[in-house]
């Protein structure tokens, strides 16, 4: 059986002021039914991967790869026409940004029975009490006056959530979530990362799920890719994460604040310019 | 004199059986030069302190001061200068078309400050920034690279109260780092008060002497970092955020020092 994504040789460039920029550096990579982690340096160029898989890099920024598969079959060729097809069912996003991808002047409910009805043959009313469900699945606590707000008059948490309902509900083959539960509190988080936990185990969907968080990473994820300049420079076992022999990542490990060992100053990392030049190290399966 | 004091505050949201109490009683004190650290549950009224104190909720009552100075309806540009806000959400308080440059060359100048080339270059520098950056627009560079321009620009007036709310959500940890120190030597060098929301503990840990949670509007419990530290809470929700964070804590804690071993 074919994986669910395979990506060969991905390089994403964007000309700037000071000459063309590489964000992505041929990076190969696939995705089973599997929870892969991404995590990496601000800046590496983990949120321009998932951009670049859904094709939603714009001009003048140029992609470039020798395939991207979903299931065995082209999405890199294939007409624009037909690519609206694979967003939403195929693969959807949760972007980094929530509350920036809403549409500002549409209630938030409204937006998500519009992403549902788009992908369902059911009825309005349906579609809304399919919404209430779903804002309550992400744990909103007042879902009826949460569906008649404007993105503007929710909190940093709740649009997050809003978004992962949104991106959820049209129930995707692959979901790529950037930074997904940063502006959730614990408990909270447990409680959406328990959903889509379940959509991986149960209905077999591929996850991408892009982090800074390394111990939630190390704990969620069955695999994990680290990223460094726009390259793949390390890959693991997700539980073996704290085993990490680049130096960058093992740097990473190093310079987390914690509760209950307090420090005065924390350790920041020596970034050795060779990290950049290395050859990207493959996570095809 | 006590850097930010809010006493009693309530923030409500729409009238009638619309209206919302975002901030209900509300009332702590920060000294000038402290770092107080608000944490709680998502919804409950963190941003909206934050907001209230910069002016930009439409109805609140109860009494807020800045530097012995209470605070009426209007903020004006003097307030501006003493005290700056890093928004959760860096989209918010960057204009989409004006690069990095014009951003924090027009946030100078408003503030009378000259040498404004060397100063931005500096801004940059000290986020960690490099010079490619300065003339990218705001959707050109990385959720973490935003932040951070968003930091510098809150840094740019030389403010001595800085609202920080979520100001490293979008960083990983080894950058994280850098701006927690940095900020560290700010409030050191310049005598700053700090007033951030977060829902990292360890950070707040790091960065605040006081801590207070909230939940549905109300601040449920008040307490110091040693506290924190030694899971001392009465609120059940407090102990279950401590608790809830000790969890992935002791994975961290066992995480390291296999890690050392390996090393
Ligand atoms: N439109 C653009 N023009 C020029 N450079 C860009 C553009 N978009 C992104 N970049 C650059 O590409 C690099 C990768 O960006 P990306 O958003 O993928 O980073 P990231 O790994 O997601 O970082 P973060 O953790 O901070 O979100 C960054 O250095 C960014 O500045
Ligand atoms: N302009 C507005 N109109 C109506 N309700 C609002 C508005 N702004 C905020 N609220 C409501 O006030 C409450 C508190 O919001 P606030 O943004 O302060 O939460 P928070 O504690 O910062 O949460 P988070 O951790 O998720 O960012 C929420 O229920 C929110 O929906
Ligand atoms: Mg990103
Ligand atoms: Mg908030």
């Amino acid at each position: 059986m074919s994986n669910l994504l395979d990506v060969e040789n991905l390089w994403v460039r964007f000309p700037t002021r000071s000459g063309i920029f590489e964000a992505v550096r041929g990076i190969s990579f696939s995705l089973a039914r599997e929870r892969l982690g991404i995590v990496g340096e601000s800046g590496s160029g983990k949120s321009v991967t998932g951009r670049a898989i859904l094709r939603l890099i714009r001009p003048p920024g140029m992609v470039a790869a020798d395939r991207i598969d979903l299931e065995g079959k082209d999405i890199l060729r294939i007409p624009e026409l037909k690519m609206r097809d694979v967003r939403g069912q195929g693969i959807s996003m949760i972007m980094q940004d929530p509350k920036f991808s809403l549409n500002p002047v549409m209630r938030v409910g409204d937006q998500i029975s519009e992403a549902y009805l788009l992908h369902a043959d059911t009825s309005k009313a349906q579609a809304r009490t399919k919404t209430i469900e779903m804002l309550v699945a992400v744990s909103i606590r007042d879902p009826e006056r949460v569906y008649n707000m404007y993105p503007h008059e929710v909190s940093g948490g709740m649009g997050q959530r809003i978004m992962i309902a949104m991106m959820m509900i049209p129930g995707p083959k692959i979901l790529i979530a950037d930074e997904p539960t940063s502006a959730l509190d614990v408990s909270v988080r447990m409680q959406v990362l328990e959903i889509m936990d379940r959509l991986v185990r149960e209905r077999g969907m591929g996850l991408i799920f892009i982090s800074h968080d390394l111990n939630l990473v190390s704990t969620f994820c069955d695999r994990v890719l680290i990223m460094y300049g726009g390259k793949i420079v390390e890959t693991c076992k997700a539980d073996r994460l704290h085993e990490a022999r680049h130096p960058y990542t093992k740097g990473l490990l190093n310079s987390l604040p914690r509760l209950d060992a307090p420090r005065d100053r924390l350790d920041v990392l020596t970034r050795d310019p060779a990290w950049r030049d290395q050859p990207s190290v493959s996570g095809m399966l | 004199m006590s850097g930010i004091l809010i006493e009693n505050l309530n923030v409500w949201f729409g009238e009638g059986h619309e209206r919302v109490d975002a901030v209900k009683r509300a009332s702590f004190e920060v000294p000038e030069g402290g770092s107080f650290g608000l944490v709680g549950e998502s919804g409950s009224g963190k941003s909206t302190i934050l907001r209230a104190l910069t002016g930009m909720v439409p109805s609140w009552n109860g009494r807020m001061e800045i530097l012995g100075k209470e605070l009426g309806a209007k903020r004006d540009r003097s307030f501006y200068r003493k005290v700056q806000m890093v928004f959760q959400d860096p989209y918010a308080s960057l204009h989409p078309r004006h690069s990095v440059d014009r951003v924090l060359s027009e946030t100078l100048q408003l503030h009378g400050f000259g040498d404004i080339d060397r100063r931005v270059s500096k801004l940059l520098e000290d986020v960690g920034l490099g010079p490619e950056f300065r003339f990218r627009y705001p959707h050109q560079v990385s959720g973490g690279q935003r932040q951070r321009v968003a930091i510098a620009r809150a840094l740019a007036s030389e403010p001595s109260i800085l609202l920080l709310d979520e100001p490293t959500s979008a960083l990983d940890v080894s950058v994280q780092a850098e701006i927690l120190n940095l900020l560290t030597d700010l409030r050191r060098e310049r005598n700053l008060t700090y007033l951030m929301v977060t829902h990292d503990l360890a950070v707040v840990s790091h960065v605040c002497t006081e801590i207070a949670v909230m939940q549905l509007g109300e601040i449920v419990e008040l307490l110091n970092v040693d506290d924190m530290r030694n899971l001392r809470a009465s609120h059940p929700y407090t102990s279950h955020l401590l608790r809830s964070s000790l969890g992935r804590r002791s994975e961290s804690t066992e995480a390291e020092s296999v890690s050392t071993e390996a090393g």
